[in-house]
């Protein structure tokens, strides 16, 4: 039952992936390097199986006892040439498993960095992302955007992982393997997605109350598009005059404690920096969409979407909740 | 060589039974009190297992906040391992290696009771988190920090309150008597066999548990240091795993998991011995390369203290370091293939009888023959940093504990049982549990693997939909209910064949190790006269005068 079911799944296709998470789905370097070494292994531990149960399955029905068969059958208490033939050939496939995997290993861990690469610091909060673009001064939350990368010219986005709290773990799994977040423990993965679109992934690190909406959204776009969208949040925040009131609410209720919007007197940085996040298409690193009615809601208590949500419920009455959700809907 | 139990007349009230097991040091009466303690926790944890397949089964469920689910998984996980399997294990153990290397208790009778009782201690705690664990407000009521509880969630930053002291008391006090059952069993079986009993003609049972011993000694030595250095962090001030003040939490991983590995050869050891046992008696066989046996079980006894970073190949450790540990990690293999064969071996040729233990026994090959190609997957980095944490690990390691190790444990209790009791279980419902729970488990875990491959990590309360997960998800669910009722089955029939079972001689499977030649439950000294041997199979030698075992051996 559970190889059936493993072959239905490596039988998906990029185009029908049958989960967006797949990782027998890979679009990026490392994740096609993790997956052609799956399949290796898989071949031969197939086999194995076969054999081994087929033998299992063989004597199951074969050396039943008959009925009316009380004698007993011949005595044989060992063979040193069966035992030197079952302890050699498994001794092989290790050492050919173990070179095939040492060569993926060096090859994934070990990668150079080419000229051009993009430089992401990620650093994991209980329970959402903060990604830092040294290269353009540029610190943003939750959702990841990085350029395409043509394998002729490669663009890979190297991140720099960090935890603020406990481990967290970074697994977008049509990008690459996981690896873990670790306070005081920098880490490095990087990922070269040669298709444009969105990829899913979340936090695979047992992280505490909310570890399961710690969702991971990457956002692959061409060159132009990235660029431009760099280019976007590099700018200080909107100040709509049609939303002054939100604006200062914002300020005079606290919010800037933890949170950033730059342009404006709000340099918190326990929570995600709020300069763009009326950009970004979802809130509470990926619980629910970004719409006003969500992000009135979230501010009013963010457990009723992410119960364990660090940031407390806000004693805000409807007319400030919905100045404070018009204002930050304003910060494209 | 064989015995009779002198019959004792006196008639006991009942504070009296209750005060000779509460004072024995008989091993066998220890033996049983370890069994029932751990099935009761068995059922506790199944009901905790029950719960999160309900809330999993189908996406963006509500059934459980988040809090109480990562209760029950801490508590599921940590009851599994330490409460269930290590006692029933140590139980049967206790139970077995006495009588069978003909001895008439363990070497150290009143440390074996004192192991007992600080086991039984070990659970009580961290059960009483739920009714003390709290302490100040806002608090969890139980531990929430995942069986292997990574630092710094259990820091009073992130883990205030008392939960996770009570978490830490527990394996620590529960870890002195596992720590104390390993001495005992090694002396019992290194200094307590019968004349004739040399190391090589001793059954394989009492080799295995011989190494799980060795283990639990080189094991739990480790996750008691990382308790005291936890406590020591909570309430001493110090900074082990306070990365604010420089401490590593990767120190933390390295402490638990040289634990926790070995720890699962702990707990596969003894289930080796189990179908060691069983598989040549139902084949009606010797075992096949008894010596071959023997090598590979102490070489997985020392390959597995060299194999604990491979829970932590996403942590960043450089290549060459994770190379070392997909190497000896699938060196393991090789030891465990051979056992498969000669299990294999031993079967090939003989005249399989079917009664109950030898079905559990077939299910635990056919199962733990998956469960390690699994874990050569998981062994591979690469493929491990993406199944790593994912429901595809957690899917093998139930494979391994439940498809192995609880299969080979169902498989001796239908064969033990008369020993212990004088009494058959019923054929019948052994049966039904065995095809119950076979299905339910089948169901359950062969459908967890998948969505794991699709980048469901574990320990998530909830998961969104249109991620390809509800429909294996629910399969997974609908599986617990065959395994529940196979449970109840099982349950029903060790409470009624103790009262109605068909009452048998001393040796029901014409079976060929020391224990089947005291009469059943052997009297409180085990054999009137001390037995000598000749060979591994002396009940072999004594039915077959003619063609004794040890002209060939």
């Amino acid at each position: 039952m559970f190889f059936c079911g493993l072959i239905q799944t490596l039988a998906s296709t990029k185009s029908d992936p049958i989960s967006p998470t797949n990782i027998f789905a890979p679009d990026s370097t490392p994740a096609n390097s993790l997956y052609h070494l799956s399949i290796f292994e898989l071949e031969i531990l197939g086999v194995i199986f076969v054999v081994v149960f087929s033998l299992l399955a063989y004597a199951v029905v074969k050396f039943r006892q008959r009925k009316e068969d009380d004698s007993e059958p011949p005595q044989i208490y060992g063979s040193n040439q069966m035992e030197l033939a079952w302890t050699v050939l498994p001794v092989l496939i290790v050492v050919v498993l173990f070179l095939t995997t040492a060569q993926v290993i060096h090859r994934v861990q070990d990668a150079r960095r080419p000229e051009g690469a993009i430089e992401v610091t990620a650093v994991a909060h209980q329970f959402w992302w903060e990604y830092r673009y040294p290269q353009y001064g540029l610190v943003v939350a939750n959702e990841l955007h990085v350029p395409v990368s043509d394998p002729s010219h490669p663009t890979p986005t190297f991140l720099g992982l960090l935890s603020a709290d406990v481990d967290h773990s970074f697994w977008v799994p049509r990008l690459a393997g996981k690896t873990d977040l670790i306070p005081n423990h920098p880490n490095t993965t990087w990922i070269d997605p040669h298709e444009t679109g969105i990829f899913l992934g979340q936090c695979a690190q047992y992280c505490g109350t909310q570890h399961a909406k710690m969702l991971l959204r990457v956002y692959v776009q061409s060159r132009d598009d990235f660029d431009r969208w760099v280019h976007d949040q590099q700018q200080d925040s909107a100040a709509d005059p049609s939303v002054a009131a939100g604006r200062a609410l914002f300020v005079a209720k606290g919010c800037f404690a933890c949170h950033t919007v730059r342009g404006v007197m709000a340099i918190g940085r326990i929570g995600p920096d709020l300069t763009h996040v009326a950009s970004r298409e979802t809130i509470g690193a990926g619980s629910v969409p970004n719409t006003p009615e969500n992000m009135r809601r979230w501010v009013h208590d963010p457990g009723t979407f992410k119960p364990g949500s660090l940031m407390p419920p806000q004693d805000l009455n409807d007319n400030e909740l919905d100045q404070i959700a018009s204002y930050l809907m304003t910060l494209h | 060589m064989a015995s009779e139990a002198i019959p004792l007349t006196i008639r006991k009230g009942p504070l009296a039974v209750v005060y000779e097991w509460l004072a024995t040091a008989d091993h066998k009466k220890i033996g049983l009190m370890y069994i029932v303690y751990a099935l009761l926790f068995l059922v506790i944890m199944g009901i905790e297992a029950i719960l999160m397949r309900i809330q999993l089964a189908h996406a963006n469920s509500t059934f459980l906040s988040p809090q109480v689910f990562n209760r029950l998984f801490t508590m599921h996980g940590t009851t599994g391992v330490f409460f269930v399997a290590m006692p029933i294990l140590f139980g049967f153990g206790n139970y077995l290696v006495p009588l069978m290397i003909g001895a008439r208790d363990m070497a150290f009778p009143r440390l074996n009771a004192f192991a007992f009782w600080m086991t039984a201690l070990g659970g009580l705690l961290l059960y009483g988190s739920f009714f003390a664990g709290a302490g100040v407000s806002q608090a969890g009521i139980a531990p929430d920090v995942g069986w292997f509880a990574y630092a710094p969630l259990t820091a009073t930053a992130f883990s205030p309150g008392h939960s996770t002291d009570y978490w830490t008391l527990s394996l620590l006090v529960a870890g002195v008597g596992s720590i104390a059952g390993g001495v005992n069993f090694i002396a019992t079986i290194l200094c307590m066999r019968c004349p004739g009993m040399t190391l090589s003609r001793m059954p394989l049972l009492a080799w295995m548990n011989l190494v799980m011993g060795g283990l639990v000694l080189v094991t739990i030595s480790p996750l008691t240091a990382a308790q005291l250095m936890l406590m020591a962090d909570r309430y001493l001030g110090a900074h082990f795993f306070d990365t604010v003040a420089g401490g590593s939490v990767v120190m933390w991983m390295h402490f638990f998991w040289i634990f926790g590995h070995p720890e699962v050869y702990v707990l596969i050891i003894p289930c080796f011995a189990f179908i060691s046992e069983v598989i040549p008696v139902f084949s009606r066989k010797a075992m096949f390369g008894y010596p071959a046996m023997v090598a590979a079980t102490v070489s997985i006894g020392f390959v597995s203290l060299g194999v604990w970073a491979h829970h932590m190949f996403t942590v960043g450790m450089p290549s060459y370091g994770n190379a070392f540990f997909v190497l000896t990690t699938m060196v393991v293999a090789v030891p465990t293939g051979i056992k498969i064969f000669n299990w294999l071996a031993t079967m090939w040729g003989g005249k399989i009888r079917f009664a109950t233990p030898m079905l559990f026994a077939v299910g635990f090959l056919f199962q733990f023959l998956i469960g390690g190609l699994t874990g050569m997957m998981l062994a591979t980095a690469p493929f491990d940093w993406q199944l790593g944490n994912s429901y595809f690990v957690v899917a093998h390691f139930h494979y391994i504990i439940v498809g192995g190790i609880m299969f080979a444990i169902f498989a001796a209790f239908y064969y033990w049982y008369p020993k212990m009791t004088g009494r058959m279980l019923s054929e019948t419902l052994g049966k039904w549990h065995f095809w119950l729970f076979l299905i339910g488990f089948h169901l359950t875990f062969d459908f967890m693997h998948i969505p794991g491959i699709l980048g469901m990590p574990r320990r998530v309360y909830t998961y969104e939909a249109g991620r390809g997960w509800e429909t294996w998800n629910m399969i997974s669910s609908i599986g617990t209910v065959f395994q529940a009722v196979a449970i109840l089955i099982f349950v029903y029939n060790m409470v009624s064949s103790y009262f109605v079972g068909a009452v048998v001689g001393n040796d029901p499977w014409d079976a060929w190790t020391l224990e089947w030649a005291t009469s059943s439950p052997p009297p409180e000294y085990n054999f009137a006269v001390v037995p000598s041997v000749r060979s591994r199979r002396p009940l072999w030698d004594l039915k077959h005068p003619d063609d004794p075992d040890w002209k060939y051996e």
